[in-house]
């Protein structure tokens, strides 16, 4: 089936004519989680569906991973009635890939209701991934009852506090935050007092040439408050990453993909691979969104983002499918 | 009938009267002590929120929380500990009861956007 794919360059500060082609095309699917290659510093990413089309070469990088977030495991109504299938579809999208990725992030709301089964059903569905090691922080969906117990019970090794963390890969710095825990009434995401104080000692003294890649579950940026979409305390982590020549922020939580540029940090929100939800203000309120069945695959979009070190040059392609 | 006696008859059968009226009286003024009128003690929780926001109720009442969304939430008073329900999938309930008077402001710790306020009087 040929797919009609549109293509905009929303940012080319170089005015440096780049090759739209030397993009990684991708096309989003119900499944979608996000690809990113790291070649000589630079970092893209692109949504799994359209790799096929992408030049191999092109991918191959030092470092390649995959983000996948909110697979919901235990929903059940309309919106998407069999999450698993979805969830196993965005894995046979990963192990597709022509250049696998080396682990996944899993940007949280794993489960839907913090229960035992879901988790399982989780774990056992990632087992059969290529990639092996999967790093996971929690969504509020992970930690209901028991503060977070259970999940770091089962995903809280090499974590500290309530499951943060970071890892050196290839020489890219990765910080896994938690910014669902504690959360007061009427409040937004929240990182803490321990949890800031612990970032701030991490990335003190790494050459600012160091390329960070920072998830976490509720957007780091003000997506749209009312609907609880955004981090209270998250201007004071950014504070200690904007001396980074790049810096990339991965987050869940809205089910859409969406991203902003603030100097030399990019945020990127990853689709669902469960559910959308509204755009923001689109909707009473930030549920599921319900969408004719046989739409639910093609509604997302792709995005590919590619950024240019010591440029700060930002090309982002937004294609949407059908 | 002398009418002595006829005064006399007359005097009871109006006495007799008047103490029914007045027990009447009584009856159709008397009020039950304590029971006062019928008050709306259900909070529905939908599209991320709770609905009456603020629901005043008196001491002594079981309010109860009925998950309408299609979305779970949980209902927590703001200091964690007075009450706290688990997971409410939809169509699941969560009941309290209210034995002190004050106000109580609570939220769902999943959505903590999602705020509401009992007031006990």
């Amino acid at each position: 089936m040929k797919r009609q794919v549109k293509d905009e360059i929303q940012y080319d500060h170089n005015h440096d004519g780049i090759d739209r082609r030397g993009f990684l095309k991708c096309m989003a699917w119900g499944g979608t989680g996000a690809f990113c290659a790291v070649n000589g510093g630079i970092l893209s990413s692109v949504s799994l569906s359209g790799l096929s089309v992408a030049d191999a070469k092109e991918v191959k990088g030092q470092l390649t991973f995959a983000q996948i977030s909110d697979s919901h495991m235990g929903f059940s109504k309309p919106a998407n009635p069999d999450v698993v299938a979805t969830l196993k579809a965005a894995v046979d999208k990963i192990n597709a890939l022509p250049n696998p990725p080396e682990f996944l992030l899993h940007t949280g709301d794993i489960s839907h209701l913090s229960k035992p089964e879901e988790f399982d059903t989780v774990d056992q569905i990632l087992r059969s991934c290529v990639a092996k090691d999967v790093f996971f922080v929690p969504g509020e969906h992970d930690v209901i009852g028991d503060d977070g117990k259970q999940y770091l019970e089962r995903y809280g090794a090499g974590t500290k506090g309530a499951g943060w963390r970071s890892f050196d890969k290839n020489g890219v710095h990765f910080v896994g935050l938690v910014n669902v825990q504690n959360l007061k009434a009427g409040g937004l995401g929240s990182l803490g007092t321990e949890q800031l104080e612990w970032l701030e000692q991490d990335l003190n003294g790494r050459s600012s040439s160091t390329p960070i890649v920072v998830f976490a579950h509720v957007p780091l940026w003000s997506v749209y408050p009312e609907w609880g979409w955004g981090t209270e305390d998250s201007a004071q982590a950014l504070s200690y990453m904007k001396r980074f020549g790049s810096v990339t922020v991965l987050n869940g939580h809205i089910h859409q993909t969406m991203q902003k540029v603030e100097g030399k940090i990019t945020f990127h929100t990853a689709a669902s691979t469960a559910f959308p939800q509204p755009q923001p203000g689109q909707a009473e309120g930030p549920g599921p969104m319900k969408v004719p069945p046989d739409q639910l695959r093609a509604l997302l979009g792709i995005t590919d983002v590619k950024f240019v070190r010591g440029q700060h040059a930002l090309a982002i392609v937004d294609s949407k499918l059908g | 009938m002398k009418w002595q006696e006829k005064c006399l008859y007359t005097t009871c059968v109006l006495a007799a009267m008047s103490m029914l009226a007045v027990s009447l009286w009584a009856k159709a003024t008397h009020r039950e002590p304590g029971k006062p009128p019928e008050a709306n003690t259900e909070i529905k929780i939908d599209n991320f929120a709770f609905s009456p926001e603020t629901l005043t109720v008196p001491v002594g009442t079981t309010v109860q929380w009925t998950n309408r969304d299609d979305i779970p939430h949980t209902v927590v008073s703001d200091d964690k500990s007075t009450f706290k329900s688990k997971a409410l999938d939809t169509d699941d309930k969560f009941s309290f009861t209210f034995t002190k008077a004050g106000t109580y402001p609570y939220f769902c710790s999943v959505h903590p956007k999602m705020t509401g306020k009992v007031v006990v009087q």
